[in-house]
């Protein structure tokens, strides 16, 4: 169960976005998309969600055909995590994340008590629970994706995409929301995100999708498939990737040293 | 904003349901004839057991036949419409707010207002009768807002986008067609009649606009009282209200059917009211939050208690008539600067 990507190309009507890409995942597996900027990133998630219909090749979300899905239907296998949200309405954090389980009611339902205890529930599990009664716009970025997080959670999805999720954090808020994220993973979800860091990928991702001119330039485990040569070949410049130990963990970091040959 | 406990919010929608229903009944008394409040009361209740049942239900008239025709001919269908158009504008507005993710919209970005304003004008200049003038106004505003929708899907761009540019485009076009219609009408009787249609007044309603308007304007009200939740989602960025489940495409339509019935039917009895579907849901985001679970009822109950207000005072604090548009100007500009300067400092924190 998960989702399937079988042959899938897209096109905006000029030259191919996306070329015959072919993936799975599995429950658990924590997905980082890497690839240079304009490569496609977007425009692979948005033919996840099903707002982009592809041009050739199918997507099987839990077995049957994406298109098939109703928009709520959907909704209950896959949460979005968009990589900003700027609310135009000074919502409570509360009331922002009780949006998340419209796709379990009906058109004309409003959330139950339950449903609400479990936006407390959740708020409480990612730390934030003190936050419900402010307002959206009153809290700090890491928080606001904290309560994005909570929001996905609560729509109970098992697939979660997340666009960059740590593009408008700071390098603390980015360390506090990629943990949660990669705890996601061992509590059974898919979590499939992008991000321009190599180093996330090496962090926090049981596998790496590095994205190029298309087509899947690397699929596997982080430190087995990002190895010089691709990092360097994904983004034009020279890349060095080292074990760096600290307090007895061994980390794999990669570092640019250098424009590259190709660009 | 700081932190409200559910139980506040719910004691200040009791303090305005009760207040709605102080206003809607005080309404009444006052006036150039004046009726007692028990009176009133009674003549309501005798009018409504005689129009249910047919029967009097062992009321005693303690009251005049002039009284009587007072309160259920002429005060009745005036504060009824005035609570009607008032809830219509502001349930209006707070929804198109919503739906545009823009505070300042009101319901006649689509050009409903403007629409029916060049019906009734057109009908006017024509001199139709006074029910043609109506039923032109209401057509022509629903027919505005359908060419704007019309358009706007044709468009490529944004839909939220094309929609208040296509929006804009016809009712510019429908206000030039309104200001040719004044030029070329007689000066005498009809220039002013367009001129004092267009201001806004209750002055001229009676039972028979009451019944027109009731239904598109319940028509419109129930359905986005139904789906007051998931309004809430339009708030949000289109990809996200997606991903949570949400035909955008297909709720976005039923909130513009619906506002559009409302504001069509309001206008077309009582020309056109502005600020009010502006002002209200300012009001009532500070009162009851952005939530439309409460937004949307206590803009409906504010909405209805302000008209009934303003027109009161309208109609009774000078005796040539002030016209309705007029004064919620007057009253709506200023509250809605102070709202927008107060506001200002709350997003500082």
């Amino acid at each position: 169960m998960g989702i399937d990507v079988r042959s899938l190309s897209f096109s905006y009507g000029g030259a191919p976005v996306l070329r015959d890409l072919s993936f799975s995942t599995r429950g658990g597996e924590v997905i980082a998309l890497l690839g240079p900027n304009g490569v496609g990133k977007s425009t692979l998630f948005r033919c996840l969600l099903g707002f982009l219909k592809p041009t050739q090749g199918e997507i099987l979300v839990s077995g049957r055909g994406l298109s098939s899905y109703s928009r709520r239907g959907l909704a209950r296998e896959i949460a979005y995590i968009p990589q900003s949200h700027s609310p135009t309405f000074n919502y409570t954090v509360r009331e922002s994340v009780l949006m998340g389980v419209t796709a379990r009611l009906g058109p004309l339902e409003s959330p139950t008590e339950e449903q609400q205890s479990l936006v407390m529930q959740t708020l409480s599990q990612l730390g934030i629970a003190h936050l419900a009664g402010r307002g959206s716009q009153n809290i700090s970025g890491g928080e606001r994706q904290l309560m994005l997080i909570a929001r996905a959670l609560v729509q109970d999805a098992r697939v979660l995409i997340m666009d960059e999720p740590t593009a408008n954090l700071d390098y603390g808020n980015s360390y506090r929301v990629m943990e949660r994220i990669a705890r996601l993973g061992s509590e059974g979800y898919t979590v499939l995100f992008s991000s321009h860091d190599p180093n996330q990928a090496f962090r926090y991702a049981t596998r790496v999708l590095a994205l190029k001119g298309g087509t899947l330039l690397a699929d596997g485990a982080p430190a087995r498939v990002l190895t010089e040569p691709v990092l360097s070949a994904l983004y034009g410049v020279s890349v060095a990737v080292r074990s760096v130990a600290v307090g007895g963990v061994s980390h794999t970091v990669s570092i640019p040293c250098g424009a590259g040959e190709n660009q | 904003m700081a932190f409200r406990s559910p139980s506040g919010g719910a004691r200040r929608f009791a303090v305005l349901t009760a207040a709605f229903f102080v206003i809607f009944l005080g309404a009444f008394a006052a006036g150039r004839y004046a009726v007692r409040v028990d009176k009133t009361v009674c003549i309501l209740l005798d009018g409504a057991l005689r129009a249910v049942s047919g029967a009097r239900w062992g009321l005693a008239a303690f009251w005049t036949d002039a009284e009587a025709a007072v309160v259920l001919n002429v005060r009745l269908p005036r504060i009824l419409a005035a609570a009607l158009i008032g809830a219509a504008l502001s349930v209006a507005g707070v929804s198109y707010q919503g739906m545009f993710r823009n505070p300042m919209v009101s319901s006649d970005l689509l050009g409903a207002s403007t629409g029916a304003g060049f019906g009734a004008a057109l009908a006017l200049f024509l001199s139709m009768s006074y029910l043609t003038v109506t039923f032109s106004a209401f057509f022509f505003g629903l027919a505005a807002v359908m060419l704007a929708y019309l358009i706007s899907r044709r468009s490529r761009m944004d839909q939220t986008l094309s929609m208040v540019l296509a929006g804009m485009m016809i009712s510019s076009l429908f206000t030039a067609g309104t200001s040719l219609i004044k030029l070329v009408a007689d000066t005498e009787n009809q220039l002013p009649a367009i001129t004092y249609w267009l201001m806004g007044s209750l002055t001229s309603v009676r039972g028979r606009d009451v019944r027109f308007a009731a239904l598109p304007i319940l028509l419109g009200l129930v359905p986005l009282l139904l789906l007051r939740w998931r309004i809430n989602l339009l708030t949000l960025s289109e990809a996200e209200a997606r991903s949570m489940g949400v035909d955008t495409r297909r709720l976005r339509l039923i909130v513009i059917v619906c506002a559009t019935l409302m504001t069509a039917a309001s206008v077309a009895i009582s020309g056109m009211i502005g600020w009010v579907g502006l002002v209200i849901p300012h009001f009532c985001r500070i009162l009851f939050g952005c939530d439309y679970r409460r937004l949307l009822p206590s803009c409906a109950l504010l909405g209805a208690s302000f008209l009934i207000l303003v027109d009161t005072i309208a109609r009774t604090v000078t005796t040539a008539e002030i016209p309705l548009g007029i004064l919620t100007s007057f009253v709506g500009a200023p509250v809605f600067l102070y709202l927008v300067l107060s506001g200002g400092e709350q997003n500082g924190d």
